[in-house]
């Protein structure tokens, strides 16, 4: 039996995993390593082998190769009921037929826990979901975030070392999911649980994690955290998927120069190999030049094709002289509708060399 | 208006020919009287043969719940096109009739059929087992024709029953057995007491398998409605057991219904 001390601190690592289900790769060779406390999301398009990877690592799909390890116990072969892993389901997977407080009691009854220690343990964990005085509640009079908490209350009572959650709060939403993501941020930094977290909305992901692992077609792409994610994608899949990206086409030029038409642009980054490469444009990094920006910037010229009011900022479109649109926003405040251009005006915008992000193709 | 002819149909043909039932069971030689329903405390072959009548249907309603069951659980955690196939095989019995069924039974059960001459021929045994004109008989035909009764409202049930239930127990500790019967059990109960109830009630009403399966030593109720219309010509006597028959049916519904709704034993929620 692992002491309470030493199960509250165990990471995950999951070598080499694949899963194949005849000639389709679902899993392909995933490496990961969470480090004991860590938030670490799956980020990726459905499909794309989250479900997968969470299936393997709570015990329900079998991987064809590789092993997962939770602290230095390999628990590749271990049933689910074996494994001390927390999970909140999609769905929340509350029983309809238990009260809350049996709901959460569950696995405290499954480990023939005496009795007399139950009180105790639901109490507390029903104050940390603010849930107190809930527990003689039927499922089906809850609300969906009180459902939410109940399954979090239920996977967290018996104190895993880790904590899986599948897209927890997609079924809530916008209001409660972002006062969900809040709450659940500040429940892990109490409780120092190492928290596995998959979604498929990348706001959701850079917002409550620590590392954000990106995952396409059965591979990750790229593990980093969410800066490094927006500002250096490892590639044109990852730009795409984060952020509002517009990706362009460029040559190579040099080592710190590449070419989008005629225009040379500059970057502050080290170049990546290969001939396929594409500028990321993110409509933030984008300014008017209006002679005020650093000389060293690189200046793009189009035209400008719409604008939209999007209430705190005003979205415009610009088709660029040398090929492709790309848009950038303005503050709606006095200063940004100083720079705002009417549709058909022609516009030229500066991108610092260190926003100049250049990313391979996806392979 | 749409339901006026299915209403007509009920009316006609299911309504007043109970109501000219209940009224025969009162009638005699042209005045009201309650003698055929006092038969029920004076003579013992009613009672008795009321007695037998629910001790069967009882078994047969518990065996089939302990045959069932498996059944659909297995059917219901198998892949649609499996599933289909499990469930086709429950039903294909369903299309042939009764009586051939009934027959077949015979066949299989009597003292030189299938059964016997395999056990007789292999030295398991030295003289025939009597296996059928008597209740065995009977309850083993009852069972096969009543088994999908209770196989289909399991199914339905434990179909509805989200796989991410039984997950969700085994990733919070508990074993196999644990989850199946703290969670699946409990979620599949509405199923089954649909299915029993089925059964139960179609049991209490069936005349083919004891007729030709009991030997005459297996008498249920359904009989003494055609003897004392066939043999005495007693119609006030065979009316006042369908409606004291009937009106055991009804309380087990009814009392069934205080359990769950009565939409759910009928499959329609």
């Amino acid at each position: 039996m692992i002491d309470q001390q030493e199960r509250a601190r165990v990471g995950v690592s999951i070598r080499q995993a694949t899963k194949s289900y005849g000639p389709f790769r679902a899993l392909d060779d995933v490496s990961l390593d969470v480090a004991q406390g860590e938030f670490v999301s799956i980020l990726g398009p459905s499909g794309s082998g989250k479900t997968t990877l969470l299936g393997i690592l709570g015990g329900f799909v079998q991987p064809s190769a590789g092993s997962i390890w939770l602290g230095n116990r390999d628990i590749t072969f271990e049933p689910p009921h074996k494994r001390e892993i927390g999970i909140v389901f999609q769905n929340y997977a509350l029983f309809p037929h238990m009260s809350v407080g049996e709901n959460i009691t569950f696995p405290l009854r499954a480990r023939r826990l005496p009795k007399a220690t139950w009180p105790d343990r639901l109490a507390s964990a029903l104050e940390m979901v603010e849930l107190t005085g809930y527990e003689n509640r039927k499922i089906h009079e809850l609300s969906g975030g009180q459902r939410q908490r109940v399954a979090l209350a239920r996977a967290m009572i018996f104190e895993p070392g880790l904590i899986l959650m599948d897209e927890p709060l997609s079924a809530l939403d916008k209001q409660l999911r972002e006062n969900m993501q809040i709450e659940l941020k500040r429940l892990h930094k109490r409780l120092g649980s190492t928290i596995i977290y998959v979604t498929h909305d990348q706001r959701e992901a850079l917002t409550m994690s620590d590392r954000v692992a990106i995952m396409n077609r059965g591979k990750l792409v790229q593990v980093d955290t969410p800066e490094r994610l927006h500002d250096h994608p490892a590639n044109t899949f990852v730009a795409r998927f984060i952020g509002e990206a517009t990706l362009l086409p460029v040559q190579r030029e040099s080592d710190s120069v590449v070419r989008l038409g005629q225009q040379a642009l500059k970057t502050a980054h080290p170049m990546p190999a290969g001939s396929n490469l594409h500028l990321v444009v993110h409509s933030e990094k984008l300014v008017v030049a209006d002679g005020s920006e650093p000389e060293a910037s690189n200046r793009l010229s189009g035209t400008v094709t719409d604008t939209l009011y999007q209430g705190e900022s005003i979205r415009v479109f610009v088709k660029l002289d040398d090929g492709g649109e790309m848009s950038f926003r303005l503050p709606s405040n006095h200063a940004g509708r100083a720079l705002m251009k009417s549709p058909g005006e022609a516009i030229t915008l500066a991108l610092h060399p260190e926003d100049t992000v250049i990313v391979p193709e996806a392979g | 208006m749409l339901l006026a002819p299915a209403l007509l149909v009920v009316v006609v043909l299911l309504v007043l020919p109970l109501l000219w039932l209940a009224w025969q069971s009162v009638r005699q030689d042209g005045g009201f009287t309650l003698a055929h329903y006092e038969r029920f405390l004076t003579d013992p072959v009613y009672w008795m043969t009321f007695l037998q009548t629910f001790r069967i249907a009882a078994i047969v309603t518990a065996m089939t719940v302990l045959l069932g069951y498996p059944v659909a659980y297995v059917a219901a955690g198998l892949s649609q096109r499996w599933s289909i196939v499990v469930l086709t095989m429950v039903l294909l019995p369903f299309w042939t009739s009764v009586l051939v069924r009934a027959y077949a039974w015979l066949i299989l059960l009597q003292r030189n059929g299938i059964i016997n001459s395999a056990l007789t021929g292999s030295g398991l045994i030295d003289a025939p087992l009597k296996l059928v004109n008597n209740e065995f008989g009977t309850v083993m035909a009852t069972i096969h024709i009543l088994l999908p009764f209770m196989v289909l409202p399991l199914y339905a049930t434990m179909k509805k029953i989200p796989g991410e239930l039984t997950m969700a127990g085994a990733s919070l500790g508990g074993s196999p057995l644990h989850v199946f019967l703290r969670v699946f059990l409990p979620l599949s109960l509405p199923g089954m007491i649909a299915g029993m109830v089925l059964v139960f009630v179609l049991t209490l009403g069936f005349y083919i398998t004891p007729e030709l399966l009991g030997g005459g030593r297996t008498y249920m109720v359904s009989m003494l409605v055609s003897r004392n219309i066939e043999v005495y010509n007693e119609w006030g006597a065979a009316s006042s057991i369908s409606v004291v028959l009937m009106v055991c049916v009804f309380l087990i519904f009814r009392l069934v219904s205080l359990l769950i709704p009565f939409e759910r034993i009928m499959g329609t929620r």
